[in-house]
């Protein structure tokens, strides 16, 4: 077993992310699957992959986040060959190195928003660890949603209870507790109205700074690419099968 | 345990129909537990019906019909015993007492029991208890009449009202005693036997009864006044069956053969305990369809509640993908979906085995006056809690199907998060 405790490790260059030489098929959704030649990630970096929609946006982020798994080929994450992980090992790894944000309903309705904040400490030992270095996991819970804009008194509310923005950045909280490697957001912005939308992408590209986190976000709307390293047309990198 | 947390709090997001849902578990396992409890008590008090008799004594009959005519007062004797029968089993040194019964009267649709006062000393029902009067007491007078409970209620008859015995068995009868008032002398207290449905008198009662009538059913004109019947030598010669008390249970069997091989006329005796339970086992079969039918209720509440979870599963599809997302594998959905079904089975049973003591505890008193059906409040028998526990297995076993299916989707969906 390698190790993978890899956590942020400031100064580095190296990839963060490399795909080479995958192939990857839906059984069923009409043979639909996509081909990545190569692809790679430095640490650090603020990807934006843009796509319509239909373009194999979500099955690209269910490839690189491991929840669906390729026939052939590799993926190396902080250093980590996780193409050949299965099961609770590869669900394991997705909690300690991911973070994900999706387009809307990010949160479980019915839990509080400091316990959705802390969901993933209780699949990631390793997101655990580094939340707890300052203080109990709750302090940092507490540490982000302020930062990002919600007070305390929001803290205990259940989730359904807040507008759809302070729900996003929940979302960012949720994804960056215990510094994962790498975050992932699926058009997290298309809920939000266009004078929000910058404001989001602003906090979000703060923290991930912060957390030395790398971000992927995937979007069909190409006008948010002007604070990216990087903009890559999901079909330069895959290529439908 | 972050699965219990999530199903607890998933579970309490829906609370309205997870509390019926629990509720509708409840009270089909409070049903079945219920059925199985009357079932039980309604067993015990048939069995309880007579007890502290050690022979019943009849003419020539199976121990059913016999045990049906004697003690249930229900069809008729095929012949009577006479009464030098009757005296010469008396005599035996090893029978401590008889008590001669003599059918074939009514009042208004109760039966009419020709008895001694012996009756009143020596019936036992319900653990060796004794008759009871609510009112008054043993017939003294020839025309004195005891009455059961049930007969002193439905016809709301008090001390000292006149009852007019009619010929034969019919409720309605043309041929009514109506020249020979009897008169309530004593009332028993409720029973849940036959004797509350029972009007006692005197055997030489039925012998007067008679008096002005021919075995054709004819009365002879002029009738006879009371006060002449009363002159009369109304010694019965015959009567339709005896209990009978021996001075050692050991001897019950020698007195049993000794009757059964009686050479002047052809007689039978039976232990009431045994035939009691032979009759009961001629209803065992309504008493299986009984429990059918509650565990049957039992299983439309466990698919009540896979039907709430699978119709809520299509809208949890978007939690389920967060907690993907976040790292729970598959096997913490299941595990979310199974411990839903075990928590709302759980709660139920546990709700049900509760509503049934609070629903024992305030109707047995009534049931035991308006039935006769002593309900016990016994903590739950092993059996029972066996029963519970399969029921819970059951839960959590149906609770496969949902989170079978949530599997599959929470595989299917992978990232993409489905409305």
């Amino acid at each position: 077993m390698p190790q993978i405790d890899a956590g942020p490790r400031p100064g580095e260059t190296t990839d963060v992310l490399v795909l080479s030489n995958v192939v990857f098929s839906w059984d069923q959704r009409n043979g639909f699957g996509l081909s990545i030649d190569e692809f790679a990630v430095a640490r650090g970096e603020k990807v934006l992959i843009t796509g319509s929609s239909g373009s194999g946006k979500s099955t690209f982020l269910s490839l690189v986040s491991g929840i669906v798994h390729p026939a052939k080929g590799s993926i190396e994450i902080a250093g980590v060959e996780t193409a050949q992980l299965r099961g609770a090992a590869s669900d394991r790894f997705r909690a300690n190195h991911f973070g994900i944000i999706f387009q809307m309903f990010n949160l479980l309705p019915y839990a509080s928003i400091c316990d959705n904040v802390l969901l993933p400490l209780d699949f990631a030992p390793d997101r655990r660890h580094r939340a707890l270095a300052r203080g109990t996991i709750h302090d940092e819970a507490r540490r982000l949603l302020t930062r990002l804009g919600l007070p305390e008194e929001f803290h205990g509310r259940k989730a359904a209870q807040l507008s759809v923005g302070q729900q996003q950045r929940v979302a960012i909280a949720r994804a960056l507790i215990g510094n994962p490697d790498i975050v992932i957001a699926d058009e997290p912005t298309s809920a939000l109205d266009r004078s929000r939308q910058r404001g989001f992408l602003t906090l979000l590209f703060e923290e991930v700074l912060r957390a030395n986190s790398t971000l992927i976000l995937v979007s069909h709307d190409e006008t948010l690419a002007a604070d990216f390293d990087r903009v890559e047309p999901l079909h330069t990198i895959a290529q439908p099968v | 345990m972050i699965v219990v947390r999530l199903a607890f709090q998933s579970l309490h997001n829906r609370w309205l129909t997870a509390l019926l849902t629990v509720l509708a578990i409840a009270l089909s396992v409070m049903l079945f537990l219920g059925v199985e409890k009357v079932r039980n008590g309604a067993k015990t008090s048939f069995a309880n019906t007579i007890s502290g008799t050690d022979l019943i004594v009849g003419a020539r009959a199976g121990s059913i019909q016999l045990l049906l005519y004697a003690v249930f007062r229900i069809g008729n004797a095929t012949s009577n015993i006479t009464m030098q029968s009757i005296e010469n089993i008396a005599g035996r040194e090893d029978i401590d007492w008889i008590v001669p019964l003599s059918l074939g009267d009514s009042h208004r649709g109760f039966r009419v029991l020709g008895t001694s006062k012996g009756y009143f000393e020596h019936y036992r029902y319900r653990q060796k208890q004794k008759l009871e009067f609510e009112a008054g007491g043993p017939f003294e007078d020839l025309f004195d009449a005891v009455i059961g409970a049930d007969v002193a209620r439905q016809l709301g008859y008090g001390l000292g009202d006149p009852i007019v015995v009619e010929h034969g068995i019919g409720a309605i009868s043309g041929k009514d005693h109506d020249d020979l008032p009897f008169q309530v002398a004593g009332i028993l207290r409720k029973t849940g036997t036959p004797v509350d449905r029972t009007v006692h008198v005197s055997l030489e009662a039925i012998e007067a009864i008679h008096v002005n009538w021919r075995p054709d059913a004819r009365a002879i004109v002029p009738t006879l006044s009371a006060d002449r019947i009363r002159r009369l030598p109304l010694q019965p010669k015959a009567v339709t069956a005896a209990m009978i008390g021996v001075k050692s249970k050991l001897d019950t069997f020698k007195v049993q053969r000794f009757i059964n091989e009686y050479r002047v006329e052809p007689l039978s005796a039976i232990l009431p305990g045994v035939a009691l339970q032979e009759l009961w086992s001629l209803i065992d079969v309504a008493e299986t369809a009984l429990s059918v039918v509650s565990a049957m209720v039992v299983l439309t509440a466990i698919l009540g509640m896979i039907t709430m979870i699978l119709t809520t599963l299509n809208e949890r599809r978007r939690e389920m993908a967060i907690l993907r997302s976040v790292g729970a594998g598959p096997r913490t959905i299941f595990g979310l979906l199974i411990t839903e079904a075990g928590l709302l089975t759980s709660a139920g049973t546990a709700l049900g085995a509760v509503l049934l003591y609070l629903v024992l505890w305030a109707v047995r008193g009534a049931v035991d006056a308006r039935f006769g059906i002593y309900l016990a409040l016994d903590p739950l028998a092993t059996w029972e809690v066996i029963t519970l526990l399969a029921i819970l297995a059951a839960g959590c076993l149906a609770g496969m199907l949902p989170a079978l299916r949530a599997y599959r989707f929470s595989l299917a969906d992978g990232m993409t998060v489905r409305q």
